[in-house]
């Protein structure tokens, strides 16, 4: 038996403390983050913040909340995400159940599959994009950050996989029934497919949640931006215009705690589902890749 | 006309997916003719210069569109080969670890960096790399003595940045498959091995490792993709003036030389070019994953 050897149980001591320390440095800049958000000015800008909050203060949050600019595109954003996700679920659910279907029972499908499949491996790229969007007047509309994702190919593909491994009884019993399609799709397919729908949801809602160029291309006024483009505008880019606050007030403040604060409630909700995300996307994964 | 009756609902369910495709997925492909134009937004399509090939002859003289392809490939390259190599070594250590708790919490941990956006992380990587007084650097000053390192102001240190952050944001996802294939692995391989007295390490190496290779061989073709691809994301969140000319790579060259510079057609055309190429060599991946390991994504 190895696992009794000396040699292997050195091993294996050396090996868990490996991973352990692989696993903290994936949330050490988190941590990190989460840390300078909660100190103080001094403490922020001496570089005395390591893995813990010093001076304890939540200045930070408290003007991060009063910025109305940051509110708005908070709001921007929880919109976005349940219109987006419950869009991109009914355009899939729609989508996949007749992808799902045997050639033979409808002999189209092989058509509609490759011509999904087909924007996946290839796009017009970015300027025509633009055009598009310019032409169809979505720009600075609150619909452009929703419309052009509603197909996901990608969360149609892995729906399809998973209504194929649906006993084809169920439809059978049901058409002889005098059920139609749709019928079909809503009571037997969907409610069997629930923990499916919940990962492809959230699936949806983080991407949703984390999208940020869209909002930074199609819209113009910074008040109506996403949160994820206001960060991407703020923090990494540096541009201060959307902040509202004096200059005395900037040297009350530190820029360090505000942004590691807006960065901090911009990863909360992913933060948050994630427990939930964590617990289904395996089971997703290999849901998706069941072949027949 | 019967077989109508009976499938029309499918077709009216395809219908607003296939509808958005063609909006949004297919009427900007036809916009591709302008990669052969010299585009002016107020000519249109229809009224702006034709230029034959001007553009793709541009992309290969320009020194900066050379420099681009050049710095994509080097960073892509490497991305693919590390996030190949280390799941597959952390799916196999992982594996090693018997107490449950400890290794899901493990898992739980190395998959969290994957769902959080680059505007979050890049935010965060920032000041954490920062040369004056990040994190990284004063743990490093403290503990070897180095001076400041400019990871994200250097070009080189950059490259090796934008490597190494992206190793880390994503081998824990990679490591799904793997752990997948790992638990597949039909046990009674390794109770045969054992009766062979066969050491761990050995089992390891003549067990665990061929079997994952399948897998390996997917992941790696399958990646072969995205040669073209080396985040764009990712860059255009840490990228700086001072690192342009390594680390500036393809996708962000064609948002620049358009959205602020308003080169149109070169825009264009440089998309085009990587469109294609992309397209290609996915083709020949899946072929060659189909092939090699019997892969199918339908």
């Amino acid at each position: 038996m190895y696992h009794k050897t000396l040699p292997y149980r050195i091993f294996n001591v050396i090996n868990t403390c490996f991973l352990v320390a692989v696993a903290l440095m994936c949330i050490i800049p988190l941590i990190h983050v989460f840390a300078v958000s909660f100190s103080a000015k001094s403490a922020a800008d001496g570089n005395l913040v390591g893995l813990w909050p010093v001076r304890f203060s939540t200045v930070a949050y408290e003007k991060t909340i009063d910025n109305p600019v940051f509110l708005h595109s908070l709001w921007v954003s929880v919109k976005r995400t349940v219109i987006g996700t419950v869009g991109i679920l009914l355009v899939a659910c729609l989508a996949a159940y007749p992808l799902s279907k045997e050639n033979a029972q409808f002999r189209g499908r092989s058509v509609y599959a490759w011509a999904f499949v087909f924007t996946m491996i290839f796009n017009g790229g970015l300027v025509p994009f633009y055009i598009v969007i310019q032409r169809l007047h979505l720009m600075d509309s609150f619909w452009v950050l929703v419309i052009p994702g509603l197909v996901n190919v990608w969360l149609i593909v892995l729906l399809m996989n998973f209504f194929r491994g649906i006993p084809k009884e169920l439809e059978e019993a049901a058409l002889i029934d005098g059920a139609g399609h749709l019928g079909i799709l809503m009571r037997v397919y969907l409610p069997v497919s629930l923990p499916a729908l919940a990962t492809l949801g959230l699936f949806a809602m983080v991407w949703h949640w984390n999208s940020w160029f869209d909002g930074l291309l199609y819209i113009s006024s910074k008040e109506d931006y996403p949160l994820a483009s206001f960060l991407q505008t703020v923090i990494v880019s540096r541009d201060m215009s959307s902040m509202n606050f004096s200059k005395q007030e900037f040297d009350l403040l530190s820029q360090k705690t505000i942004n590691a604060a807006q960065i901090f409630i911009g990863a909360l909700p992913v933060l948050v589902v994630y427990p939930f995300l964590q617990k289904f996307f395996v089971k997703g994964l290999v849901m998706g890749s069941v072949k027949e | 006309m019967r077989y109508l009756r009976r499938t029309w609902p499918f077709h009216l369910m395809l219908l607003p997916a296939l509808a958005l495709l063609i909006v949004f997925n297919y009427v900007p492909m036809g916009g591709i003719v302008m990669a052969f134009q010299d585009y002016k937004p107020w000519l249109h399509i229809s009224g702006s210069e034709w230029i034959g090939l001007d553009n793709f002859r541009a992309l290969f003289e320009r020194e900066d569109s050379l420099q681009v392809i050049w710095n994509t490939l080097v960073i892509s390259v490497f991305k693919i080969v590390f996030n190949l190599l280390t799941p597959f070594v952390f799916a196999i250590l992982l594996n090693e670890v018997r107490v449950r708790f400890l290794g899901r919490t493990i898992q739980t941990l190395v998959y969290l960096p994957h769902f959080l956006s680059w505007v979050i992380l890049g935010g965060i990587l920032v000041e954490f790399l920062s040369s004056d007084g990040g994190f990284v650097n004063r743990v490093l000053h403290e503990l070897f003595g180095i001076p400041p390192i400019f990871f994200l102001g250097e070009g080189d240190w950059f490259r090796f940045t934008v490597i190494v952050s992206e190793v880390w944001k994503e081998f824990g996802y990679g490591t799904i498959v793997f752990l997948a294939a790992l638990a597949n692995i039909n046990p009674s391989l390794y109770e045969a091995a054992e009766m062979d007295g066969a050491s761990r390490w050995k089992q390891t190496l003549h067990i665990t490792v061929p079997s994952l290779i399948p897998m390996a061989i997917v992941v790696g073709t399958l990646s072969l993709g995205n040669i073209l691809n080396a985040g764009f994301d990712q860059i255009f969140n840490l990228y700086n003036s001072l690192v342009m000319d390594k680390g500036d790579i393809i996708d962000t060259f064609v948002y620049r030389t358009a959205i602020n510079d308003g080169q149109f057609g070169f825009a264009t055309a440089v998309g085009l070019f990587k469109s294609v190429i992309s397209m290609i060599l996915i083709v020949i991946s899946y072929r060659l994953a189909y092939k090699l390991a019997n892969y199918r994504v339908f």
